[in-house]
């Protein structure tokens, strides 16, 4: 069974705008996909999707055999526990220390401390941060900030991993080092991970599936797809 | 285990919540303490006139004087009668002896002159409380109806107008102790709103992370509560200290000997007990409000 399916799915915005139209997409457990586009092109209204932040007009969003479009809002915690979210500004708690930050996801969800700090400082050695737990936000660069977005997206072992322009504040080294990660944890443990970005350096060079958005439409699907390809058409 | 994890996490975040928006909370704090210290003096006047009214009312009555012929048979059907009026709560006959005899005790004055007299001047009477002072005029003219009454009579006016305006003070310091309830639920509930946005940061993460809405939740209410709490802790000690000395002030009465103060024990502590609840309750409800308008979840 494929983890994400969406059918003939629409996204029409109270102001009229439509965002997404008849998309149909499916991902299998383990893919790591890149969805590209202009601004506008519906990218991360498909991305919100996937999280149930935004709920499709018509059309059906099975996350895990869920469909995400029938979810009442009291259920949507079950959904989010099964996945993580990297954020384009990362959204760390600034008055907590990077331990903190990743902790605050699993006592969230009331996880007891026994069993928060083993998981924590495995999230943090696998984003290579664990000498820096207790630094505050603040302290850290930018890249590393995200790497503590990133551990405590992982943290919980999501089967899948949303990542919503993770690079798009960061120059190309560090991308280049968070894309690296993220390419671990796809490989290291199966997780399916799908990225929202701009950014062609990347796409190109890891030669991934990716989909293309137009206006909300699906433009195009490679298995082996990259920028330059689109930008040639 | 789980929901007591949530549940005891939700206490500490808001004891944390209260101490690190510390202007907040003072702010609120202040806020409710003023309310409910105009609360417990509204109270406090409302009891009193309450009281007031009570004592008043049972000194309301109707003396109904009988005429110096009247027989034996005609005195005893008119207590009958009495007995059966619906508005009539008990009846007492007065001889004119009895009478007598408590003037003679009343001043010295009194005791000689009545004792110059061989007849007694004084009339027999019968002394009725009745059940609802509303209707005391009706019943006044009810008992004259009667041939062997003489005249039949009440503090007329006067303690009508007392007992009337005392009504409507109560009536006014209830409204005011309500207003002022709503007053500072809104206030507590704005705080709350100002908590909530100061910590939406943090609530959209637990969103995204997948806290369950409830443990979302729990810290902005039990915030709301012990702000309610704190905040009724200066009203009661006004309330328990101020009310004493006033009372020993004044000697337990006010202006006259008839105007009773309510006695301070239990009363205070009744007062207490009623502001904490209130200072919780509103806090609850303030918090409840804002949660439902400002965590769309």
């Amino acid at each position: 069974m494929n983890l994400i399916e969406v059918k003939n799915c629409y996204k029409v915005y109270n102001n009229g705008v439509t965002a997404v139209a008849d998309l149909n997409v499916t991902i299998g457990r383990g893919e790591f996909v890149f969805v590209i586009g202009a601004s506008g092109s519906g990218k991360s209204t498909f991305i919100k999707m996937l999280y149930r932040e935004e709920k499709p007009t018509n059309g059906q969003v099975y996350v895990g055999g869920v469909n995400v479009a029938k979810l009442r809002n009291s259920k949507v915690f079950k959904l989010r526990r099964k996945l993580g979210i990297v954020f384009q500004d990362f959204k760390l708690l600034p008055k907590l220390t990077v331990y903190e930050n990743v902790a605050f996801a699993l006592e969230s969800i009331g996880m007891n401390n026994r069993e928060i700090r083993p998981k924590v400082i495995k999230a943090l050695e696998n984003v290579g941060l664990k000498d820096k737990m207790r630094s505050f936000p603040n302290q850290l660069s930018g890249g590393e900030q995200q790497r503590v977005c990133i551990a405590r997206a992982i943290v919980n072992n999501p089967k899948l991993l949303i990542c919503d322009e993770p690079t798009g504040n960061l120059d190309p080294d560090i991308s280049r080092e968070i894309v690296s990660i993220l390419e671990k944890i796809n490989s290291e443990y199966g997780t399916t991970i799908i990225m929202a970005t701009h950014d062609r350096e990347t796409v190109n060079r890891m030669k991934r599936r990716v989909l293309l958005l137009e206006n909300g439409v699906l433009a195009s699907d490679d298995k082996e797809g990259s920028y330059k390809a689109h930008e040639s058409n | 285990m789980k929901a007591i994890r949530i549940f005891t996490r939700g206490i500490r975040d808001s004891v944390k919540s209260v101490i690190r928006n510390f202007s907040l909370s003072t702010a609120a704090i202040t806020c409710s303490s003023i309310t409910l210290i105009l609360v417990a003096v509204a109270m406090i006047i409302s009891y009193n006139v309450k009281n007031i009214t009570i004592d008043l009312e049972k000194e309301l009555t109707i003396v109904v004087y009988i005429k110096e012929n009247a027989l034996e048979t005609e005195i005893n059907e008119l207590r009958n009668s009495l007995t059966h009026m619906s508005n009539v709560e008990s009846h007492e006959y007065k001889s004119n002896e009895e009478w007598k005899l408590e003037m003679k005790n009343y001043s010295d004055t009194f005791n000689t002159a009545l004792d110059y007299l061989d007849d007694n001047p004084l009339l027999n009477s019968i002394i009725v409380t009745v059940k609802d002072v509303n209707f005391l005029k009706s019943t006044t003219e009810d008992i004259k109806k009667f041939d062997c009454v003489k005249s039949a009579d009440y503090g007329e006016g006067m303690a009508e107008n007392l007992v009337s305006i005392f009504n409507v003070v109560e009536k006014v310091t209830i409204i005011i102790v309500l207003a002022l309830v709503l007053v500072t639920a809104f206030l507590i509930g704005n705080t709350i709103k100002l908590t909530i946005f100061s910590r939406r940061n943090e609530i959209e993460i637990m969103r995204l992370v997948g806290a369950s809405n409830i443990s979302i939740r729990l810290p902005f209410l039990f915030e709301g509560l012990f702000l309610g709490i704190l905040g009724s802790i200066i009203p009661i000690l006004v309330t328990i200290y101020g009310y004493v000395l006033l009372y020993d002030h004044f000697n337990g009465h006010l202006f006259t000997q008839i105007i009773r103060l309510v006695e301070p024990f239990n009363f205070i502590l009744y007062v207490s007990g009623l502001l904490l609840i209130i200072g919780a309750v509103i806090g609850m409800f303030g918090s409840y409000r804002a949660v439902r308008k400002y965590l769309k979840i």
